[in-house]
């Protein structure tokens, strides 16, 4: 077990320093780079450029790129809509259109943004997709919805299945069934659609920029090892993985993105300095926490908040991971091109089994020097949340660290109760600092 | 001594009410057998067999059995299934069974699998990846390998190797077994006032926990003994119900839709005693047979891909079939297959005028006079205002 240190006595000096509300570099690069993106898409009725729609799990960003392809991305869509407040009403419209109370606020969120105008979330109406690049890694939701949108859209879908690693390995044959479905069935489709042929050393030539990216990625991330933590990896976290998750993986400008990024987060250990908050810098890291699950987008700033008013930083989380696990070890790799795709949509967080789950997670909280972890559990996400009493039930064992629960939605502002989750936190971390204060007498 | 349907159905509702699953402890005792437990919706029972084991269906604990640990393992917003069945296994219920497999029928199930490693760590445990994939060399090649790991697997577990000529002989009991079930939907879709789907039901979930071959012949023997009653005149609406493939509503609810004045000539429960529209191949390589089967006849169902548009034709076609005048949609709360495919199957309903009506249940639920007066709304108005 790590050795951890006896924590700073609470209210011992202020939280944020409200002077240093700041962008850095990183931020702005990432707007650019996010608004580039959604500027593309928007005009490409105009420019002719095709669209593909696929899902961040197991995407195929490089492939989507060799053929010149625009990526629609509607899981980032909906929790644009749900940071801009409009997810409540496109559900309301989808639940009025008759789809059930009980699904996916994602989708939709989705289906009624697209019934009320396609506003993307700079204002412009969105193209609807050319295609529909259906990557079936670790949410069976993700079929679904593909076919309610297939069947509002008219366009056709293409399939990768993508086999769930149940007994927590990747086996050859899992392997060779995904790359048989990229030669046989997704190139084929993907060479249709665009028109160009498909040049494998143009992939390898963007999955070497992958894995560049994928190295900053990785340093970013483990940055989080230092005390105090220079960033927050859950609610910093979701902004960092933003463009390797999205439309830039493969791409020259992700591979200077995640320099700049990899750079500043560099200086601030090397300045022990805490993480940049909506607020200003945390600087005085009180709790170290791991978070699994997603985090709530509606109320994304007012939840960030319940944490960092009580210094509470999160140093891993999993959430963070669902775009590939690259912490573990795993980089594309030009030398197997196909293949090393496949290897990343089998090695995804939502494709993992439960024992594994429980696992890294145990290992985050060793390895990270947590004080304990804290589920979000979203009402909206079986694959995430089928499991995660026992997952809290597991990890505490192995651990010995106190575990959270908290309950709310993606996209789905009926589901956010502020008052009823601010307090469980604030009761967790008392829970946190007593075995804490156990732990320093004992 | 041939029995009555009433006797029959004595018999089967013991076996739908026994959640110690007696019945299948002693088949154990009698044959020094195996069991493997699967859950809904397809698993290869055949290769179960052959490895000189039962499949043993579990499709949760109903309404008659109070779920406290269960609860203990999921949130709210989770259907019931799961919690009944790990209350189960945490009540030493299911401590009979060697083994149990988990579809991938849904992410539920699918985590279900995994809590089963952690909670059952020295029973057997598989998740059975079946294809979405419907291409021989692609879907069906993958689909065959994880049958043929099964086999081994299974095999190792009862010490009885699947062979080609078990596993061939095990396709033909399946496979007769499939035709007498269908031949007790169709007795009931051409005479459904003969065999009501309350009786149909039970005689075809008794299924899930007893041996095929004996299975086969109780069926037959329901359908003998149902042609040879003298059934009641109604005039009941005639309806297909849609969306209970996997968490299974109470009998209560399906008698309380058929008073309510209709005829079920069609359902998606237990959908594995009917889930090959064929009968897979009994020569030639049999794991090759079965893996053919699935990618090509598999009864269409929200739980595996369409690879093209038009998701509601199936149902419509159904409709057709069973010369059923409306759908009732009756989907478990939170059942994700189930919800997001039925939008897409009221939209192709619509598009063809015909009536449908939509509810939800759990498999515990207790009140079914709602229902009861809704289903029987429906079935009202379709007898007063359709236009037959």
């Amino acid at each position: 077990m790590t050795n951890i240190p006896p924590p700073p006595m609470p209210g011992t000096k202020p939280i944020l320093d409200p002077k240093s509300v700041v962008k850095d570099r990183s931020m702005e690069f990432q707007k650019e780079l996010i608004g580039s993106y959604y500027d593309r898409l928007a005009r490409s009725p105009e420019t002719g450029e095709k669209t593909v729609a696929t899902f961040v799990p197991g995407n195929l960003a490089e492939l989507i790129q060799c053929f010149g392809l625009v990526p629609i991305l509607p899981e980032i869509n909906a929790l644009q809509s749900g940071m801009r407040k409009q997810s409540g009403h496109y559900i309301t419209e989808a639940e009025r259109m008759g789809h059930s109370e009980d699904v996916c606020t994602y989708v939709k969120c989705d289906i009624g943004m697209f019934h009320e105008g396609n506003v993307g979330p700079t204002g412009a109406v969105l193209p609807t997709p050319d295609h529909l690049l259906l990557s079936y890694t670790g949410c069976f939701t993700f079929m679904k919805w593909f076919e309610l949108l297939r069947e509002e859209y008219g366009c056709p879908s293409t399939m990768l299945q993508v086999p769930y690693q149940a007994r927590g390995e990747i086996t050859p044959e899992m392997k060779a069934y995904v790359v048989k479905q990229l030669k046989t069935e997704v190139i084929p489709a993907l060479e249709k659609l665009s028109g160009v042929k498909f040049d494998i050393d143009l992939l390898r030539e963007k999955l070497t920029l992958s894995a560049r990216a994928e190295d900053d990625l990785v340093a970013v991330l483990e940055a989080a090892k230092a005390r105090p933590s220079p960033i927050d990896a859950y609610f910093g976290g979701v902004y960092y993985i933003g463009p390797i998750f999205t439309a830039f993986r493969g791409t020259q400008e992700g591979c200077d993105y995640y320099r700049v990024l990899r750079e500043e987060v560099e200086e601030r250990v090397r300045q022990r300095r805490g993480p940049t908050t909506p607020e200003g810098e945390m600087t005085d890291e009180r709790f170290r926490l791991v978070v699994e699950g997603p985090p709530n987008w509606t109320n994304f700033r007012e939840f960030w908040k319940m944490f960092y008013d009580e210094g509470a930083v999160v140093v891993a989380s999993t959430y963070t991971k669902v775009g590939g696990l690259y912490d573990r070890g795993f980089r594309h790799d030009p030398s197997d091109p196909l293949g090393s795709l496949a290897e990343y949509c089998l090695g995804c967080y939502t494709n993992l089994s439960l024992p594994k789950r429980v696992e890294l997670i145990s290992d985050y909280v060793e390895e990270y020097g947590a004080d304990g972890f804290l589920i979000n559990s979203v009402k909206s996400c079986a694959s995430f949340s089928a499991g995660q009493l026992l997952i809290l039930r597991e990890v505490e064992k192995r651990t010995g660290r106190a575990g959270g629960f908290i309950e709310s939605d993606l996209v789905d502002p009926r589901y956010f109760s502020g008052a009823n989750i601010k307090n469980r936190i604030e009761s967790y971390l008392q829970m946190v600092e007593q075995k804490r204060a156990a732990g320093a007498t004992a | 001594m041939t029995r009555t349907t009433a006797e029959l159905m004595a018999f089967a509702e013991d076996l739908y009410y026994d959640l110690d699953f007696k019945s299948v402890k002693r088949w154990k005792v009698k044959t020094g057998g195996h069991a493997i437990g699967f859950m809904p919706v397809y698993a290869p029972r055949e290769i179960v067999h052959a490895a000189g084991a039962m499949p043993v269906g579990i499709v949760g604990a109903g309404d008659w059995l109070e779920v406290i640990r269960g609860d203990a393992y999921y949130q709210s917003y989770l259907c019931h299934i799961p919690r009944s069945t790990i209350d189960m296994a945490e009540s030493g219920r299911l401590d009979f069974l060697e083994g149990m497999l988990f579809p991938s029928t849904c992410d539920v199930i699918r985590n279900l699998s995994g809590m089963w490693q952690i909670v059952k760590p020295d029973m057997y445990t598989r998740y059975v990846d079946v294809p979405q994939n419907f291409t021989d060399g692609v879907g069906g090649q993958f689909w065959a390998h994880e049958l043929r790991t099964l086999a081994q697997e299974l095999g190792e577990r009862t010490g009885t190797e699947v062979t080609d000529e078990r596993l061939r002989a095990s396709i033909a009991l399946f496979n007769e077994n499939r035709r007498a079930v269908c031949d007790l939907y169709s007795l009931r879709r051409d005479e459904p006032a003969r065999a009501p789907t309350s009786e149909v039901y039970l005689m075809v979930r008794a299924g899930l926990v007893m041996d095929v071959e004996d299975h086969t012949a109780l069926i037959r023997e329901y359908i003998t003994a149902a042609r040879n009653i003298t059934p009641p005149e109604l005039d009941n609406a005639r309806v297909i119900v849609v969306g209970a493939f996997c968490e299974q509503p109470p009998i209560g609810l399906i008698k309380s839709i058929e008073r309510s004045g209709c005829f079920v000539v069609d359902d998606d429960l237990i959908l594995i005693s009917r889930w090959f529209t064929d009968n897979a191949a009994e020569t030639g390589d049999p794991i090759e047979a079965l893996a053919l089967a699935f990618v090509h006849d598999s009864v269409p169902t929200a739980v595996m891909y369409s690879a093209k548009a038009g998701r509601g034709k199936a149902v419509v076609e159904r409709v057709r079939v069973a010369r059923a005048e409306g759908v009732i949609f009756a989907a478990p709360s939170f059942c994700t297959p189930a919800l997001l495919d039925q939008p897409m199957l009221v939209a192709e309903l619509d598009r063809e005028g015909i009536p449908y009506t939509a509810f939800k249940f759990a498999e515990n639920a207790g009140q079914f006079q709602p229902i009861r007066e809704q289903t029987g709304t429906f079935a009202d108005t379709m007898k007063l205002w359709s236009v037959a």
